[in-house]
């Protein structure tokens, strides 16, 4: 019975470098997945590409992949597949290319590309294409003019095909996080992308579902994680997929963390909407028929995802420029620190009108008091408490002018104002988020093994 | 009256998708879950959470594992991107609504988490 193990070893861009060495080392995998990309990550991807036309692709990458070197001398079988092309796959692709000669590791490079539709904008509006949003039904040409990047989420056939023509890597850009895995075992198995295998690519899709966030699905905010969880050493997730979609969710032995049934019940349930109907551009889910149980320790078993259709578009996620913000933090502390740190927000807010300053949106939190947690009725007054204030303005200047309001209630503010060491906190660019959706005919997936 | 949090019959996970959210409640039994399949409404959660001006809640059942989810639109003030809360994407949310209290069942031993994982 052929069984193929696939790891997650990163849940996003920020997540743990150490975490794809381990599991790669101790994991006995087949495949190694690598998840760099969140919603707005193709932003911040799009600017440095459009600074340097080599970059525009998650570096991190590159790093794990010269510490994968020697492990991937003593498993030459292991193939890695991951979205961290970002922007700019093929650049990826390069680089990565350049580590392993000098690594002396033969292996194909395959590039998974198409995603990026900031090119063919135009063509595509003109053609009738209307990338309306998703959620407020507000028309694209509210933000034509300031978007900054545009991409499809690919599905898994292309990573098939990739893994098909021989690639030992795929470097994808944009592409549903379930793919990773999909992609991988549809090749492996033998599954066309068709009405016949849509049940199987669901049950697949569940199991991309669950490690795309990493240790998420092993111990990673269990709501019944402690101390003995061990989360210092949490082990990364593992599926172990037959070819009819049945599969076990584990973790490499000797690792802290937790999988059961509590867990992997979280993550199934994570960011879904309706159960039902779990989109993806390969089918459309239906998780209310899956079924866990806890087959040995950390060790859960897991069938029954089934197909809800399969949809004819791509979501679209698209970003657009929507001005400047930053936020700023200090500590009250003493008797009445709630009181005095919303004393202290108004008060610097205040300072600034005089001087001529305001905000399109502004925030003051007291963090410790209950303001972070909706409904949530803190029994005492804390001691101390997190003055936290945030502003947004399409004027630059403004919010910079902000960020020096902070430093003078060290002398001119309330009693046991403390905690600023850190500095004038830093001014960002907002990209704001525009989902939609795009038939899948206007897009076309292309795959290219590098030498 | 005598309440219990949520808690003490169930766990749960919050995500985020753009503006909205989505709060999974697991059940710890199946008693639970047909108890809060009867109490646990989206009406319930759109008052615990008035405060973050939800415009309107939905609520899916996952009986498969004894899941109710809940999305909540527009709960996350722009979201990710725009939000200038410090918990942009909603982390707190089923920890939150995991402290709802509730009015005890009758047949709560029956509803709590049995042995360790």
């Amino acid at each position: 019975m052929k069984r193929v193990r696939i790891g997650n070893g990163c849940g996003f861009w920020g997540d743990s470098l150490d975490a794809p060495i381990r599991l790669a080392q101790a994991g006995r995998l087949d495949v190694l997945t690598l998840e760099y990309l969140a919603e707005l990550t193709m932003s911040i991807l799009a600017l440095q590409k459009a600074k340097d036309p080599a970059a525009g692709f998650a570096t991190d990458f590159l790093d794990v992949l010269q510490r994968l070197a020697p492990i991937l001398h003593e498993q030459p079988k292991l193939k890695i597949v991951t979205n961290a092309g970002g922007m700019n796959p093929r650049a990826c692709a390069v680089k990565a290319n350049e580590i392993l000669a000098v690594t002396k590791l033969q292996r194909w490079i395959a590039v998974v590309s198409g995603d990026d539709l900031l090119p063919n904008l135009r063509a595509l509006l003109a053609a009738g294409h209307r990338l309306t949003n998703l959620d407020t039904g507000e028309p694209f040409e509210s933000v034509k003019d300031r978007v900054v990047s545009a991409n499809a989420y690919l599905g898994a056939a292309p990573i098939a095909e990739a893994l098909a023509a021989g690639a030992d890597i795929v470097v994808t850009g944009r592409v549903a996080d379930a793919s990773l895995t999909v992609g991988p075992l549809a090749h492996v198995f033998g599954w066309q992308f068709d009405a016949a295998h849509l049940d199987r690519l669901a049950a697949a899709t569940v199991a991309g579902h669950l490690i795309e966030c990493g240790a998420q699905a092993t111990g990673g905010l269990w709501i019944n994680a402690n101390e003995k969880t061990h989360l210092e050493n949490v082990g990364y997730p593992i599926v172990e997929v037959e070819a009819d979609g049945r599969f076990t969710l584990s973790k490499p032995e000797n690792t802290g963390g937790a999988v059961n049934v509590e867990t992997v019940a979280e993550q199934l349930l994570y960011e879904v909407a309706d159960p039902a109907k779990y989109f993806t551009p390969d089918v459309t889910a239906n998780f209310t028929t899956v079924q866990l149980e806890q087959a040995s320790q950390d060790v859960v078993a897991v069938r029954g995802g089934t197909s809800n259709g399969v949809t004819d578009t791509y979501k679209v996620s698209a970003a657009y420029r929507d001005g400047y913000m930053a936020a700023g933090m200090l500590v009250l502390s003493g008797p009445n620190a709630v009181q005095k740190a919303r004393w202290s927000g108004k008060v610097l807010l205040e300072r600034l009108a005089a001087a001529g300053i305001t905000f399109e949106h502004s925030r003051v939190e007291a963090l410790g008091a209950g303001d972070v947690v909706p409904s949530s009725h803190p029994a005492c007054d804390p001691p101390e408490v997190v003055l936290r204030v945030a502003v947004k303005d399409s004027k630059r200047a403004a919010v910079e002018r902000f960020t020096k309001e902070f430093a003078p209630l060290v002398t001119s503010g309330f009693a046991g104002t403390t905690g600023y060491t850190t500095g004038r906190p830093p001014v960002r660019e907002v990209f704001a988020y525009w989902p939609s959706l795009i038939a899948k005919s206007a897009v076309v997936p292309h795959v290219e093994v590098i030498a | 009256m005598k309440t219990v949090p949520l808690s003490t019959i169930a766990h749960g996970r919050s995500g985020d998708k753009g503006n909205h959210a989505n709060i999974a409640i697991i059940a710890y039994t199946e008693t639970g879950y047909q108890h809060l399949r009867h109490s646990l409404t989206a009406e319930v959660v759109k008052l615990y959470f008035v405060e973050w001006n939800s415009t309107r809640v939905e609520r899916f059942e996952a009986a498969n594992v004894l899941g109710l989810n809940f999305m909540l639109y527009d709960v996350l003030a722009g979201g990710a991107s725009r939000s200038l809360r410090i918990d942009t994407q909603g982390k707190t949310l089923a920890s939150a609504l995991l402290e709802m209290h509730i009015e005890a069942p009758d047949r709560i031993e029956e509803m709590r988490r049995s042995g360790a994982s």
